[in-house]
């Protein structure tokens, strides 16, 4: 027998001869063999902060699941590979992590076109498959599929919610800067349906997702006198406008929006561009809410640091999985799909209020969107949003017909 | 409307210069060792985060000053370390040492400093805006194209006046008789690697204070300066400094008519100094061909 | 006049290049039986192939004309949007998708060499690179046709009909991993006899010594604009795999960082070998796939790969081996 061999082999060996050589023990103690959830998200590149963040919060979850003794009373093993934000890593590793590592479930990816990508495969294999937090419409709209559920919202869900509270408080003309790709021209159709289903009247710039100077298209929006200024772009070019527009004084003249800034975003820009009204898609301070308080606390001992909405994705994606499995009694996809289905959370899981369920027809969690306004921490420094208002998931995201999703389950 | 033109050229020429610094960074050291530096985007970063970890201690200013210096000096311990091992050999080579550098460097600080961006504070004075009808142009940029003036006035001057600067020059033209004339070559492209460097992680520091920190900063500048080389002509620096100009106005005045093209607007110029002029528009004939 | 030389011996001694042929064939027929044994898995050999596939054409610019190329991902990248664009809106037939793969990947580079087929060295590389973000680009802004950012989806690989029996390389991995295997064979053949070939004869000699070529009035312009212009076709079949394997097309293929791992490969492989890049993507692959699942620093370690082996081995593994045997 060869001495030095790559992991796998070793681990599937040590596990192959351990269950022949205590065999009788073994079979009274079934249920010794863990289970395996192999996750695949970007780890290096522009997405490594989000994804670190899911990594993080399912790595927790898992501690404290196999405290409990774990899914069906077998220990979760998690199993994480780095997509690099390349669809070939993802989808070669997706392969590994069935093939080879024969996992149970797959989470993944950040990268909504790698999870989809994923999601071919995932369904090919007939592996239960959670997206917890890529956020293109198709995934559970016309690319829905029978083994895929997603945890956070979409991207309409996000404009549509945001929509409404901006018209309300601040007035119904909008200007747009938005990033000229899919995830961009989705933001923006999805605010200027709303919008207009609202009256409103709008005018909109498309610029390169990568742009750092935005100058210019600032000045055609202090000239167009619009309410709301909205933030569409992402990452970095994100950050850059925010810093401009705070820098050129607009704030003065027009109130700034957008849909996503996540808690780790925020944290890295300097104050003058922690402001504007945006939406979480769960948030850690929720006085009024039993149980969140008990979890945050407990999650900053586990880890020093305040969850953030990724890291919630990444609690509720294991615990999913367990309500799932102990639900259907087995870890087959067909059957966990069957489970999730119409699934309602527990309010410790759910961590919010109202009912937080996936929905049958898409296979989304219909979750609350927090909208409401960024600012520089107070005493906190994890305080750098209040809640203006809580918008229930169901209804920014319309009735499953207007997803586009035709969900076929296998024979 | 001829406001509005006026104001981005203006604009232009302000994203120009940043180009033009990073660019004439890396002509320097392929002009005189026949090496593409694919991680001087990764040097940008490195000056952009020295100057991050020293300014609690020196203030901006302190940092402004020491960390493009420290910057050369990292770029001379990598130069004699690696790649002048690599200068007599097929081309390939460096590329592929380079491109290592590059990984390994961006992985290093992201490994230290963390995936997630940072900030870096800017003193208060450098962040108002010029005047109210000028909102648009605030000190801090204003700043930027006086260092960059200054940088490139210095390069120059030093290339022009020194003897060290002279030999670089000659060095480019043709480096074994330089050699033969006992300058000690192998100390000189150290120290012209050092420069560019230099130049480098002043780039850094001011884009650090104009976009923050993060380890992916400089990519998104690498390819324009690949671009403003191509376009000036391989082997000028004046024609990089037209070049990088170029770029940035024409970027800007696109974003006038056409925002979305504004990305492809570059491209589009070097495919038309290719097909047109493939010396570049300053560039000589045989320079490293 | 002075006779100068070779510096190396550009042909390998007679036995050899059919004993490197003999062990590579035995041991990629044999993938499926000693792979998983390995802790690999099917998929991981596929990757293999196809990048290798990559690298070995590549090489026939960089190791046998001596030509360097440092935006070659773009012809990979554009040979799997072709194949996706042919196989999501044309017809769902293999065959064709590849050959859509070749046209668009080879066409971009026949057409792009006319440009700069007068430049050498590092202008020449740079140049690559420049355009291989072009093609980036306008993959990743023109999201009608190319899905944009997030890729080209929605296509997948057909059952390839043959009349008398449909080859099924859709569920089945180890067909397709033979499929490939396939494509693979016939593509190195006909590389294998273009290098032989007089054809091939000269672009040797302008490797070797450019100048003294011209003398002889080889046409070292046309040449070289041949070489690369077959260099991406075979490229873009390479990439078309690559679709074929991911059911899927996106950017990050056609990034210059791709661009610099396929160097890599040919040269830790060996550049001068003919087999060698497609071991220099065996060992890459395999590593990159190894350290990535330990750590998330595993760009640290590529990267230094880069460098450990151009300051310590040069020559790559085949080189290496070619000089142990040559004495």
């Amino acid at each position: 027998m060869p001495n030095s061999q790559p992991s796998g082999f070793s681990r599937r060996t040590l596990l192959k001869s351990s269950l022949i050589l205590a065999a009788p023990p073994i079979i009274a103690a079934r249920g010794e063999t863990p289970i395996r959830i192999g996750m695949v998200n970007p780890l290096t590149g522009i997405l490594s902060a989000l994804a670190a963040s899911e990594v993080e919060g399912a790595r927790y979850t898992v501690d404290v699941v196999n405290k409990k003794n774990g899914i069906l009373g077998r220990q979760i093993e998690l199993l994480v590979e780095d997509s690099a934000n390349d669809v070939g890593t993802g989808v070669q590793k997706t392969r590994k992590l069935i093939d080879r590592d024969k996992v149970d479930v797959i989470f993944g990816d950040v990268n909504s076109g790698i999870a989809y990508a994923m999601s071919q495969v995932t369904s090919e294999a007939k592996v239960f498959h959670i997206v917890p937090g890529g956020h293109t419409d198709p995934i559970t709209g016309t690319d829905c599929k029978w083994n895929v559920f997603r945890i956070c919202n979409t991207t309409s869900m996000d404009a549509a919610a945001v929509t409404a509270d901006l018209v309300r408080r601040f007035g119904k003309k909008f200007f747009f800067i938005t990033p000229d790709y899919a995830y961009g021209h989705t933001l923006q159709d999805s605010f200027i349906k709303n919008l207009k289903a609202l009256g409103g009247e709008y005018q909109a710039e498309l610029l390169p997702i990568n742009t750092s100077e935005f100058s210019a298209t600032l000045i055609k929006a202090k000239a167009y006198k619009p309410n709301v200024l909205l933030n569409n772009m992402g990452g970095l070019a994100q950050i850059n406008c925010m810093k401009q527009f705070t820098q050129f004084g607009m704030q003065k003249e027009m109130h700034l929006g957008g849909a996503l800034f996540e808690l780790e975003t925020v944290k890295a820009v300097p104050a003058d561009a922690q402001a504007g009204s945006w939406d979480m898609e769960w948030w850690w301070n929720q006085p009024n809410v039993p149980g969140v308080a008990d979890f945050v606390a407990d999650f900053r001992k586990a880890t020093g640091k305040t969850p953030s909405a990724r890291h919630w994705f990444g609690f509720v994606a294991i615990h999913s999985v367990r309500l799932a499995a102990e639900k259907a009694k087995s870890l087959e996809g067909p059957k966990l799909s069957l489970a999730m289905e119409d699934m309602d959370l527990p309010p410790d899981v759910a961590l919010q209020p109202g009912r937080v369920y996936y929905r049958a027809g898409d296979h989304q969690l219909m979750s609350n969107i927090f909208v409401g306004d960024v600012h520089p921490p107070t005493t906190n420094p994890d305080d750098i949003f209040t809640v203006a208002s809580v918008v229930p998931g169901e209804q920014a995201a319309g009735p499953v017909s207007a997803t586009g999703c035709k969900m076929v389950h296998p024979a | 409307m001829l406001q509005l033109v006026l104001f981005n050229v203006t604009n232009g020429l302000i994203i120009g210069a940043f180009y033009v610094l990073m660019a004439l960074g890396l002509s320097l050291i392929l002009n005189l060792s026949n090496v593409i530096n694919f991680a001087h985007g990764n040097f940008l970063a490195l000056g952009g985060y020295i100057a991050f970890v020293l300014t609690p201690y020196i203030g901006f200013w302190g940092a402004l000053l020491v960390s493009p210096i420290l910057t050369a000096l990292f770029g001379f311990i990598i130069e004699r370390l690696m790649i002048r091992r690599v200068y007599n050999r097929d081309p390939v080579y460096s590329l592929l040492l380079t491109f290592g550098l590059a990984f390994i460097m961006q992985d290093a600080c992201r490994y230290i400093w963390g995936p997630n961006g940072l900030p870096m504070t800017i003193p208060d004075i450098l962040s108002t805006p010029l005047s109210p009808d000028l909102f648009f142009i605030t000190w801090y940029r204003i700043f930027m194209v006086a260092i960059v003036i200054a940088a490139v006035a210095g390069l120059f001057a030093f290339l022009r006046y020194t003897r060290v600067g002279i030999r670089i020059r000659a060095g480019t033209l043709d480096l074994d008789t330089v050699a033969v004339l006992g300058v000690n070559v192998g100390l000189l492209r150290s120290f012209n690697f050092a420069v560019g460097s230099l130049l480098a992680g002043l780039a850094g520091v001011l884009a650090a204070g104009q976009i923050g920190l993060n380890p992916n900063m400089g990519d998104d500048l690498l390819m324009p300066s690949f671009i403003a080389i191509i376009v000036g002509g391989v082997g000028s620096l004046t024609g990089t400094l037209l070049g990088g100009l170029l770029i940035g106005v024409a970027g800007a005045l696109t974003t006038v008519v056409w925002p979305a093209a504004s990305e492809a607007v570059i491209y589009v110029i070097m495919l038309v100094v290719l097909i047109l002029r493939p010396r570049g528009l300053m560039g000589e004939e045989g320079m490293l061909t | 006049m002075s006779v100068t030389t070779t510096a190396l011996p550009i042909r390998n001694t007679p036995a050899r290049p059919w004993l490197t042929a003999i062990i590579v064939w035995a041991l990629l027929l044999t993938v499926p039986i000693w792979l998983p044994m390995l802790g690999g898995y099917t998929a991981l050999a596929g990757r293999v192939l196809v990048l290798g596939l990559a690298a070995m054409s590549f090489n026939l610019l960089l190791g046998f004309t001596g030509v360097m190329s440092f935006g070659h991902a773009a012809y990979f990248g554009l040979g799997a949007y072709g194949a996706g664009l042919t196989l999501k809106y044309l017809t769902a037939s293999t065959p064709l998708a590849m050959l859509g793969g070749i046209a668009l990947g080879g066409l971009a580079g026949t057409l792009f060499g006319l440009l700069i087929v007068k430049r050498r060295g590092v202008y020449f590389a740079m140049v690559t690179v420049a355009f291989g973000q072009i093609a980036f680009y306008v993959a990743y802004s023109w999201d009608s046709l190319t899905g944009g950012y997030d890729g080209l989806r929605g296509f997948s690989r057909a059952p390839i009909d043959l009349g008398f029996t449909s080859i099924d390389i859709v569920n089945n991995d180890k067909i397709f991993y033979y499929f490939l295997l396939f494509v693979f064979a016939i593509a190195t053949a006909l590389q294998g006899l273009l290098l032989a070939s007089p054809f091939g004869r000269t672009l040797l000699a302008i490797r070797e010594n450019e100048r003294r070529a011209r003398f002889l009035g080889i046409p070292i312009e046309r040449h070289i604009w041949l070489s690369f212009s077959i260099s991406c076709c075979f490229t873009a079949l390479a990439g078309s795999l690559y679709a074929l394997l991911n059911n899927f097309a996106d950017p990050m293929g056609l990034h210059y960082s791709l661009s610099g791992e396929i160097v890599i490969m040919t040269v830790m492989g060996g550049m001068r070998a003919f087999w060698g890049p497609l071991v220099g993507a065996a060992v890459f692959v395999v590593v990159q796939d190894y350290i990535s699942s330990m750590t998330v620093n595993w760009m640290s370690f590529v990267g230094l790969i880069f460098v450990l082996v151009v300051l310590f081995f040069p020559r790559g593994i085949l080189g290496m081996l070619q000089r142990g045997s040559v004495k």
